[in-house]
């Protein structure tokens, strides 16, 4: 049990990081992504936008 | 294009990670014992290259659509974590990376460990070389294969994560010391904007948005997430006196 908590521990902040935030904001993003392109608009612009806000966000966080 | 801001980025990511290595692999070689670290280098670089061989030949199995949405999640949440540590760096509000910093600490603690001898090799040694080898090495190997895999080639990406290995093992048997004149952060931070470019392109086109121009837009995207960077480390930078 504790080597299995390690290795899920060690994914964890391999993949996540510092900012769990970034993670669930990306979903979202792609979310809306898959939103938006599913309804024929274009939807390419969305996602910068998104992460530049994540960014800002996350930095604004670590800034204070 | 794609293929040389592909190369770079698997090359310039592998280089950042194999210092760091470097770093822990001659702290404990000069310390302890170089034949034990040396086994331990040895045993994890099979132990990566079982990893690549396993999972390389999987990914190409997956449709190409699912795989760029799931590894340009991966690389958006992947890159923004990294793009942000530099930022944070490159505007003073974290320390800069010290490779100098890092072998002493390493050395010292080196140092100080008990000796403990198991199948002949110096234990502390060689555990610490197989991990510091084995855990830096698993992050080259996570960027060469989504790369590679969501491009569809593998091979140019395992081909930049040689040479940068080639360059990183001369470098550092030439300099016989941690390789301190390497400008971390700066590759860190190209490394990020480069993580987060193609992170941004790929997934958005799993998630089945199409990009005008297709391909002739990742420049662009590129030069986006340059700018942006770049505005948020000089907005740091001005906000912090204020802050001191």
């Amino acid at each position: 049990m504790n080597a299995l908590r390690r290795f899920g521990h060690f994914w964890w902040d391999f993949v996540v990081g510092d900012d769990w935030r970034i993670a669930a904001g990306v979903a979202i993003a792609l979310g809306a992504t898959a939103a938006l392109a599913a309804t024929d608009q274009p939807a390419w612009w969305f996602l910068p936008l998104a992460v530049a806000l994540l960014l800002y966000l996350s930095l604004r966080r670590a800034a204070r | 294009m794609t293929e040389v801001f592909l190369f770079l980025s698997a090359f310039l990511a592998s280089a950042v990670e194999m210092v760091e290595a470097l770093t822990i692999v001659l702290a404990v070689g000069v310390t302890r014992d170089w034949r034990s670290s040396l086994t331990g280098v040895g045993i994890a670089v099979v132990a990566l290259a079982a990893i690549v061989a396993a999972l390389g030949p999987a990914l190409t199995l997956i449709p190409l659509n699912a795989l760029r949405l799931v590894v340009g999640a991966l690389l958006l949440v992947f890159g923004l974590q990294w793009l942000r540590k530099a930022i944070l760096r490159a505007s003073g509000y974290v320390a800069l990376h010290d490779e100098e910093l890092a072998f002493a600490r390493e050395a010292e603690e080196a140092r100080a460990a008990a000796t403990e001898r198991r199948a002949g090799l110096d234990w502390y040694a060689f555990t610490i070389a197989f991990k510091g080898v084995l855990l830096e090495g698993l992050e080259v190997a996570f960027i060469v294969l989504t790369f590679g895999s969501a491009q569809g080639s593998i091979p140019l990406a395992a081909v930049a994560a040689a040479v940068a290995l080639v360059l990183v093992v001369v470098a550092g048997i030439a300099a016989k010391e941690p390789l301190t004149r390497v400008p971390e952060n700066t590759l860190k931070f190209a490394v990020g904007v480069m993580l987060t470019t193609f992170g941004v392109f790929w997934a958005a086109e799993g998630a089945g948005a199409h990009w005008p121009g297709d391909e002739a837009s990742l420049p662009v995207v590129l030069a986006f997430v340059v700018l942006v960077s770049f505005g948020f480390v000089a907005a740091l930078r001005r906000q912090r006196p204020a802050l001191a």
